[in-house]
C-alpha cells in the first residue's frame, strides 16, 4: 500500500459511500473517500429525501436506523417518520392500498383512509381526493443535509474525505485491486469499495467487472414555504416528495430521460419544460397550494440496473473489491445500504438482510446492447434534430 | 425500428404551437432595437417584455428590488400599460415595424436540446403573462435582459424603502410610480451620480450620497453637477446604519451620529448583468470584475442560435447598436464587430462595501441567515439548537475539504434558497465566501439559476392543455418491471400479482 492510500478506499462521496465509509469508521477502521467533486452534489443530495421501501431487503434495517440517525451521526438529518400516500383516481387508489397492505404484511402499522382523514393530516388536499393510505413507518429527511451529516460523522471519526478527487482506473495485480489511479496519482489501498453511482460502470470495467447500468435524468420542482401540515411526508398522484421542514412543497415524477455517457460521466443537463407538467401535479394533489409560487427546479442523474434492483455484492473475483449501486433508489435505504457494504468489507457476509437477490453475476452473459434493447439511450437524433 | 422505453420523455414534450423566428427577450434599448432591426429585414419577429409586472412579483423584488416602494398606481394593469409605452417610443416603432409585441409577459425559461436534453423537439422559450403559461418556439433567440440591482448588507438593510437604482430607475422612468419622496443614495459610482441627478430632475428631495470609500468613485463631472445643487457626497462611511419605523426607512445615521431623515434608501452600488436564462438553460458563464458574465463569441452565447445584446452582455456595448448586431446576425448570418468586456471593478467595490458588515446583520433575507450564521454554516432555526458537533463546524472547517462551494452553503444555511431566488444575496454571499476563503472578489463560487427564474404560481405555471401522451404511462419513478416487486415476494407465486403503479390512461387522439 503506497503512503498516500488507506487500508479502505471507498469510491464515490454520494450517500451509499459516505454511509459505507462512516459504517467502517464505525467499527474502527480506517477509511479514504474519494470523490470527483463536492460530497453528496449528484442524486444523493437531489431527491424525494423518502424512506419507506417496503420492496428492499434492507426495509427492516432502514426502519430500525432512520430514528436513530441524528443520534448516531451527530448531526441533523430532518428525518420525521409516518407517510401519507393518496390518490385522485381509483387505479392509484389500489396501489397505494397494495403499497400499505405489503407493509402490514411486513408488520408494520398502516391504514387505510379515507378523503376525510387524508384532509386532516394533509390540509393542502382538497376535494378531488379519493383516499389514502397512512404509514406509522418510513418517512422522510432532507438529503442535502443528510448527505453532509454523514460526512462529518465520518470526519468525527477520523475517516478521510478527499474531494475534487476522480479516479479514473482500477489497478489490480495478481488477482487482487492494489490502488486506484486518480486525478491527484495513483492511491493504494487494501479493500475498495466502489459506490461511485453512474461511474461504477465505466470504472469497474477497468478492471475487467460487468455491472450493466442506465443512466437518466430524474426532475423535481421547489415552491416557496407554505404552513406546515401535520403530516409533511405526504404525496401520490404519480409524485413522490414532502413538505420540508421548511415547509416547501418538493416534488418529482413522471417521465425520466436516459443519457449518454461520455469520459466524464453521464451529460448533465438542466431541467426541461416537464416543470410544467409537474406543477400541474403538484397544483392537482394539493390545490390548496396552487397558489404557491415555484421557486426552482432541478434535476439529478440516476442509474439502475437492468432489473431496477441494487448492487450489494463483494464478487469472489478479486476478493479485495465490494461493489453497490441502489438502482435509483439509494437515498432513503442508505443507513442500512451502508451498513451492509461494512459487513461485506469486513466479514464476506451481511447479517440482517438476505443480499443473495443483489449480486453482480446475475448480469453475466446480458447482450451488450442490453441498453438499446430496452430503449435505455437518448431520443434519436432526429427527434432532436 | 428502435425500441424505446414507453416510460420515458422521448415524444412526450410536444414542438410548441406558438413559434418566432427572432425572439428578443426584453423592451429596453438593446431589445427593441434588435427586434426593429431584425423586421425590417423581413424576419417574424416576437418581442416580450415582462413588464408591466404583476404587483406580486414587484412585492417579492423581482426581477428589480424595489423595496416596497411602489405607489398604488401598480395595481392598475391598464394604467402601467399606458404608462410604460408612452415612456418608450421605441415600443411602438416596433409596433409600426410588424413586430409582435407582447408586454406583460414573462419569459421564464430557455430549454435548448443536445446532449442531455434530446427528448425536446426544437429549442424553445417558458412564456407566462397574468393568466397562463406555454411553450414558444424559436429560431434565433437574442436575449436584451439587461442588468438587476445588486445588494449589500448592513445595518437595517431589510427595511421597506430599502431599494436599487435600477428599479428606482423602473418606477420613475417606466412606471411614474415611485412613491418615496426624501431619498439617499448609497454609492458614487456613475450609477448613483446619475441616479441623483435624475432624481433631482424629477423633483425628489435628494438628502445626500453616501459612500463607503474615502473618494468619489464616478466621474468628478457628474459629481461637481450634484455637489452645485447643494447636495453633499458623505465618504468613508464604514460604519452607517438605517433605522424605520411601520412604513419602513424614516432614517439614516452616519459613523458621526449625523442623521439623515429620509424615507428611501437607494443602493447605487452597481448591477449584475441579468444572465439567469442562459444560466439556467446551461449556457456557459464566467466570473469577470463586473460580475458574473456570459461566455460570448461576440455576441453568440455558449447555446447555439442565443445570442446576446446589450448591459446582460457585461461588454462596453452600445445598447442599441448590440441590439442591431444581434439582429444581423441572427437573420443575415453577419458577424459583428466585437466589444471588450467591461473591467469596472464592481465586483471589489461592492466586496469593500461588505467589509464592515458585523455578524449580526441578516444577509439572506427570505431565509433570514445572518453573517454569522453563514461563517459558522448554522442549520436554521426550524431545525432547533445546534448539536455540541455542529456547533464545531464552520465555513473555515469546509474550507478545509475544498474550495468553498454555494451548494454546500445553501444547503446547511439555507442562504440563497428564498422566495426572491438570491436576486438580494446571490453577489454577496459569493464575496462573504470569497472572503473567508482568501480568494479575490472575482474567485467566489456562483450560485447557479434555476427555472422557473421567476417565481411563478404553481398554478399558473402548470400545463393545464397537457396531452394525453404526457398522461399515458405516467409513473412516479421508472417503472421497470419488477423492481418494486416485495424483496419476499420474488420467487413465490404472488409475482405479478400487485396493481399496476402507472394505471393505463385512455389516449384521447
Amino acid at each position: 500500500m503506497s503512503p498516500s492510500g488507506a487500508p479502505i478506499v471507498v469510491i464515490g462521496g454520494g450517500v451509499t459511500g459516505l454511509s459505507a465509509a462512516w459504517w467502517l469508521a464505525r467499527a474502527g477502521h480506517r477509511v479514504l473517500v474519494l470523490e470527483k467533486g463536492v460530497v453528496g452534489f449528484e442524486a444523493s443530495g437531489r431527491n424525494g429525501g423518502g424512506a419507506s421501501h417496503y420492496h428492499s431487503p434492507l426495509f427492516h434495517e432502514e426502519q430500525r436506523l432512520w430514528p436513530q440517525m441524528d443520534e448516531l451521526l451527530g448531526y441533523p438529518t430532518e428525518w420525521r417518520q409516518e407517510r401519507v400516500i393518496f390518490a385522485l383516481t381509483p387505479e392509484h387508489l389500489a396501489y397505494y392500498r397494495y403499497m400499505a397492505s405489503v407493509g402490514r404484511e411486513l408488520g408494520y402499522g398502516a391504514e387505510d383512509i379515507d378523503a376525510r382523514q387524508v384532509r386532516e393530516l394533509v390540509p393542502l388536499a382538497g376535494d378531488t381526493v379519493l383516499g389514502g393510505v397512512h404509514l406509522h413507518y418510513g418517512g422522510h429527511a432532507n438529503p442535502q443535509r443528510t448527505v453532509q451529516a454523514y460526512a462529518w460523522a465520518l470526519q468525527d471519526l477520523g475517516g478521510e474525505i478527499r474531494q475534487h478527487t476522480a479516479v479514473r482506473r482500477l489497478i489490480s495485480r495478481d488477482g487482487r485491486i492494489v490502488a486506484v489511479e486518480t486525478s491527484a496519482g495513483e492511491i493504494g489501498l487494501d479493500h475498495l469499495v466502489v459506490a461511485a453511482g453512474p461511474h461504477s460502470e465505466r470504472l469497474l470495467a477497468t478492471a475487467g467487472l460487468f455491472l450493466p447500468l442506465g443512466m437518466a435524468r430524474a426532475e423535481m420542482i421547489v415552491t416557496e414555504p407554505a404552513p406546515l401540515m401535520p403530516v409533511g411526508g405526504a404525496d401520490g398522484h404519480g409524485l413522490y416528495g414532502r413538505q420540508t421542514l421548511r415547509g416547501n412543497l418538493a416534488f418529482g415524477g413522471g417521465p425520466h430521460e436516459w443519457l449518454d455517457m461520455d469520459a466524464d460521466g453521464p451529460v448533465a443537463r438542466p431541467t426541461s419544460p416537464l416543470t410544467r407538467n409537474l406543477a400541474r401535479r403538484v397544483a392537482e394533489l394539493l390545490p390548496k397550494a396552487a397558489h404557491l409560487r415555484v421557486i426552482r427546479s432541478w434535476a439529478g442523474i440516476i442509474e439502475n440496473t437492468p432489473d431496477g434492483r441494487p448492487v450489494i455484492d463483494r464478487p469472489a473475483d478479486p476478493g479485495n473489491l465490494t461493489v453497490a449501486t441502489m438502482s435509483s433508489v439509494g437515498f432513503g435505504l442508505s443507513p442500512a445500504s451502508g451498513r451492509a457494504i461494512s459487513q461485506l468489507v469486513l466479514d464476506g457476509q451481511c447479517d440482517f438482510a438476505d443480499l443473495g437477490r443483489l449480486k453482480l453475476d446475475r448480469f453475466a452473459g446480458l447482450a451488450a446492447d442490453w441498453r438499446e434493447q430496452r430503449g435505455w439511450t437518448p431520443a434519436p437524433a432526429e427527434v432532436a434534430a | 425500428m428502435t425500441v424505446r422505453d414507453p416510460i420515458a420523455l422521448d415524444g412526450r414534450i410536444p414542438a410548441p404551437k406558438d413559434h418566432a423566428q427572432v425572439l428578443v427577450v426584453g423592451a429596453g434599448p438593446a431589445g427593441t432595437a434588435a427586434a426593429i432591426e431584425a423586421a425590417k429585414l423581413g424576419a417574424q419577429v416576437v418581442l416580450v417584455d415582462e413588464n408591466p409586472l404583476s404587483p406580486g412579483l414587484m412585492g417579492l423584488d423581482a426581477p428589480l428590488w424595489f423595496g416596497g416602494r411602489m405607489t398604488t398606481a401598480v395595481q392598475q394593469p391598464a394604467r402601467m400599460l399606458e404608462q410604460m409605452i408612452a415612456g418608450n417610443p421605441a415600443i411602438a416603432e416596433a409596433f409600426e415595424a410588424g413586430v409582435d409585441v407582447r408586454l406583460g409577459v414573462t419569459c421564464w425559461g430557455l430549454y435548448a436540446p443536445g446532449p442531455g436534453l434530446a427528448a425536446l423537439p426544437g429549442r424553445m422559450v417558458g412564456l407566462s403573462d397574468d393568466q397562463r403559461s406555454w411553450m414558444c418556439g424559436f429560431d434565433h433567440l437574442i436575449l436584451a435582459t439587461g442588468q438587476r440591482d445588486v445588494a449589500v448588507a448592513f445595518p437595517g438593510w431589510d427595511q421597506p424603502g430599502v431599494m436599487g437604482a435600477f428599479a428606482l430607475h423602473s418606477l420613475l422612468n417606466r412606471y411614474e410610480a415611485f412613491a418615496g419622496r426624501r431619498l439617499v443614495i448609497l454609492g458614487s459610482g456613475d450609477l448613483a451620480l446619475k441616479t441623483g441627478l435624475m432624481a433631482l430632475e424629477r423633483g425628489l428631495e435628494l438628502v445626500a450620497l453616501v459612500e463607503r470609500l474615502d473618494s468619489v468613485q464616478g466621474d468628478p463631472a457628474l459629481a461637481a453637477q450634484l455637489i452645485q445643487a447643494g447636495l453633499a457626497i458623505h465618504l468613508n462611511q464604514t460604519d452607517f446604519a438605517v433605522q424605520g419605523g411601520l412604513d419602513g426607512v424614516e432614517r439614516l445615521t452616519l459613523r458621526d451620529g449625523t442623521q439623515l431623515a429620509c424615507d428611501t434608501v437607494c443602493m447605487a452600488l452597481g448591477g449584475a448583468p441579468a444572465i439567469e436564462l442562459l444560466d439556467a438553460a446551461g449556457g456557459a458563464t464566467r466570473s469577470s470584475p463586473v460580475g458574473r458574465v456570459p461566455v460570448l463569441d461576440g455576441l453568440k452565447s455558449s447555446l447555439s442560435r442565443v445570442l446576446m445584446a446589450g448591459d446582460c452582455t457585461g461588454l462596453t456595448v452600445d445598447a442599441e447598436e448590440s441590439g442591431r448586431a444581434a439582429a444581423r446576425l441572427a437573420v443575415l448570418g453577419e458577424v459583428p464587430v466585437t466589444a471588450a468586456p467591461s473591467e469596472t471593478p464592481l465586483l471589489a467595490y461592492q466586496s469593500a462595501w461588505l467589509e464592515p458588515v458585523r455578524e449580526d446583520v441578516i444577509l439572506c433575507q427570505c431565509e433570514t441567515v445572518t453573517l454569522g450564521e453563514l461563517l459558522d454554516v448554522r442549520a436554521p432555526a426550524y431545525i432547533g439548537p445546534p448539536t455540541e458537533r455542529s456547533k464545531a463546524r464552520s465555513l473555515a472547517t469546509l474550507l478545509q475539504d475544498g474550495p468553498p462551494n454555494q451548494d454546500q452553503i445553501k444547503r446547511l444555511t439555507r442562504a440563497c434558497m428564498g422566495v426572491c431566488q438570491a436576486r438580494r444575496c446571490r453577489e454577496q454571499v459569493s464575496l462573504v465566501m470569497a472572503r473567508a476563503a482568501g480568494l479575490g472578489p472575482t474567485e467566489g463560487p456562483h450560485a447557479g439559476h434555476r427555472a422557473p427564474v421567476r417565481p411563478l404560481p404553481l398554478s399558473l405555471l402548470a400545463d393545464w392543455e397537457e396531452g394525453a401522451v404526457m398522461a399515458r404511462d405516467w409513473d412516479v419513478w421508472f417503472g421497470i418491471e419488477g423492481a418494486w416487486t416485495p424483496h419476499h415476494w420474488i420467487g413465490t407465486d404472488r409475482v405479478g400479482t400487485q396493481p399496476p403503479s402507472h394505471p393505463p390512461v385512455e389516449d384521447d387522439q
